[in-house]
């Protein structure tokens, strides 16, 4: 029973493990590790909602009968490119933050903040 | 021509962007973003008078009919929300330039406007789009753009405040990801109108309750609905005084947009009434943004600031109309969009004015302000005054229509806590008018030569100023085009 749904425990186990990194991590890049792991997770749902069982890669041929459902698929690939984009956008504001900082830890931005 | 009008209001500032990036001066960029802008509102003005006339508009991309292609749809809702973002954005940008040219450092100037073109793009195809992973594609770029105005902001504290931005953002739209997912699994189709038909369907199982959990919830991390407004603040607060104007006047009013759209739209009237007890959770949320955030904004030293939490205790105001459930009560709340923009895009040009000759947004830097720059300090006035709600400016009426809607349904406690939740708008915006005023000015002051604001954000501020004041006067634009799209989605046709 729960090795048929093996991907979705594993979405399920990677969504709260990012989660838990952006809240409980306060060094930045580690944030934005726990933002991509959460994405990921995502990335794998809608990956494995599109497996037909038995189904084969979606490309034409007389030979099958059954194909996978290739619309998730190319969602998310769109999907990745936004995370991709977002990744990138969020380390170029921790270099950022860095320079003006001289820090990237959570704690000691809002000590120097309160100052 | 005509019939590509859907379209072309999405894309023309989508190519726009990029186009900036080769005109060369910063006089030019400023010149060829207003023209975009410009000629987005002029579209969103020709498919609001379409749709008025002939009813809701479909545009088949590609020439794909839906449901197989992607549609974008244009009802009264929709024209009626492209309409305020188009036309703040080129007001806002029509008074900006003398402001982003001292804000922004010369070489960043382009980039401001490809991501202020971005973002506009991405705000006008959220509304637009008939499709529910389009709205999730257009939601990122605008949220990446507007992460990027916000970091270009002075302060070091910008950068700080775009990040966590960054975090909370894509957490919300990573939670419309999953909600969009929940429902193709359930009902195999991503257009909206098909969502809306198949839904009601399969609306006893619990995935189909999960999808809406995360929708919802997503949403309202856009929408900076308390208590998941945290991130909202420090970034309008540090973010350059053009891009907080814009943002508060479109951004929030997009995801408010979203929210109504998702719960009526597409899950329907019966599934959000019936199955989860969302009316009292919501009014009970937006009386507590109004009164906490109103209570907060009272204590701030930065007007900016200031000004942010009251942008929570307003959305605060369109949820309890959201929650009121019921014709009258979405009516309040959409026209509460479009006053609440006008409002507080001229409270932060005149933010913008203040910022560019005194350099700061500090409450006590204001003493004496009112004999500087008067017209500036006039339009705060002003403006406050909406906040609050006086007659005769457009604060009033759609405060009178939400205790309206609160009364249709005997909910007096709800019509009572909305009226005293106005009273603690006359605290914090007295605190202003009275350092403006009565305080006596600094030394300093006169002698550096501060003088009123140059005269492109004076006009644009005045605008926006006599906006207030006339639609708090001649309703029928406003009313009639909320009172007619909160009937199409209560009407459930898409």
């Amino acid at each position: 029973m729960i090795l048929d749904l093996f991907n979705y425990w594993i979405v399920v186990i990677l969504m709260m493990v990012g989660l838990f990194i952006i809240v409980a991590r306060g060094n930045l890049v580690k944030k934005i590790i726990g933002l991509n792991i959460f994405q990921t997770s995502v990335f794998v749902f809608y990956i494995s909602v599109g497996k037909v069982q038995g189904g084969s890669a979606p490309i034409l041929s007389d030979s099958i009968e059954v194909y996978s459902n290739p619309l998730p698929h190319v969602l998310i690939l769109t999907a990745i490119v936004v995370g991709v984009a977002t990744t990138a956008l969020g380390l170029a504001l921790v270099i950022r933050i860095k320079e003006a900082y001289g820090s990237v830890e959570e704690d000691e931005l809002q000590v120097i903040d309160n100052q | 021509m005509l019939i590509h009008l859907p379209i072309l209001q999405v894309i023309i500032p989508l190519l726009g962007a990029p186009l900036c990036l080769m005109v060369k001066g910063s006089r030019f960029v400023w010149g060829f973003t207003l023209l975009v802008s410009l000629l987005a509102s002029m579209i969103s003005v020709a498919l609001l008078w379409q749709v008025e006339a002939n009813g809701t508009l479909s545009y088949a991309l590609g020439g794909w009919q839906a449901p197989i292609g992607i549609e974008y749809r244009i009802d009264i809702l929709s024209a009626y929300l492209l309409l305020i973002v188009s036309c703040m954005s080129t007001i806002v940008l029509l008074g900006g330039y003398r402001s982003i040219e001292k804000e922004i450092p010369v070489s960043n100037q382009s980039y401001f406007y490809v991501a202020y073109l971005l973002c506009l793009a991405g705000l006008l195809g959220i509304v637009a789009a008939g499709d529910a992973f389009n709205v999730f594609v257009f939601l990122e770029i605008s949220s990446l753009a507007s992460y990027i105005l916000i970091g270009l902001g002075k302060d070091r504290r910008a950068l700080w405040a775009s990040f966590q931005y960054l975090i909370v953002g894509t957490i919300g739209a990573t939670f419309i990801l999953i909600g969009v997912g929940y429902l193709y699994i359930m009902t195999g189709t991503l257009n909206m109108v098909d969502l809306a038909q198949r839904i009601p369907s399969v609306s006893e199982s619990t995935t189909v309750l999960v999808a809406f959990a995360f929708l919802i919830v997503g949403v309202c991390l856009k929408l900076a609905m308390f208590p998941l407004h945290v991130w909202l603040p420090n970034a309008y607060a540090f973010a350059p005084s053009i891009v907080t104007a814009f943002l508060a006047a479109s951004a929030t009013k997009v995801a408010v947009y979203l929210l109504f759209r998702f719960s009526f739209g597409v899950f329907g009237i019966e599934l959000t009434e019936s199955i989860l007890p969302l009316h009292e959770v919501f009014i009970g949320l937006g009386l507590a943004g109004v009164f906490a955030a109103s209570l907060v904004a009272v204590f701030q030293q930065n007007i900016k600031r200031l000004f942010a939490y009251s942008s929570v205790a307003q959305i605060g105001y369109m949820i309890v109309g959201y929650g009121l459930d019921s014709v009258a009560g979405s009516m309040a709340s959409l026209l509460h969009l479009f006053n609440h923009a006008l409002m507080k895009a001229s409270l932060f040009m005149a933010l913008a004015a203040v910022v560019y000759r005194l350099g700061s947004v500090q409450l006590k830097d204001l003493a004496g302000l009112a004999s500087v720059m008067p017209w500036t300090a006039a339009a705060i006035v002003i403006g406050g005054l909406s906040l609050v709600g006086v007659p005769l400016t457009v604060g009033f009426v759609s405060k009178w229509y939400l205790v309206l809607a609160a009364l249709e349904q005997d909910l007096w406690w709800v019509a009572l806590l909305l009226v005293v939740g106005s009273l603690l708008a006359i605290v914090y915006v007295w605190r202003i008018v009275e350092q403006m005023y009565f305080a006596p000015s600094t030394s300093g002051d006169q002698s550096d030569g501060t003088r009123e604001a140059p005269i492109g954000l004076l006009t644009a501020l005045w605008i926006l100023v006599i906006a207030n004041i006339y639609f708090g006067i001649d309703t029928r634009l406003p009313v009639g085009v909320a009172e007619l799209a909160a009937e199409h989605i209560f009407g459930g046709r898409l």
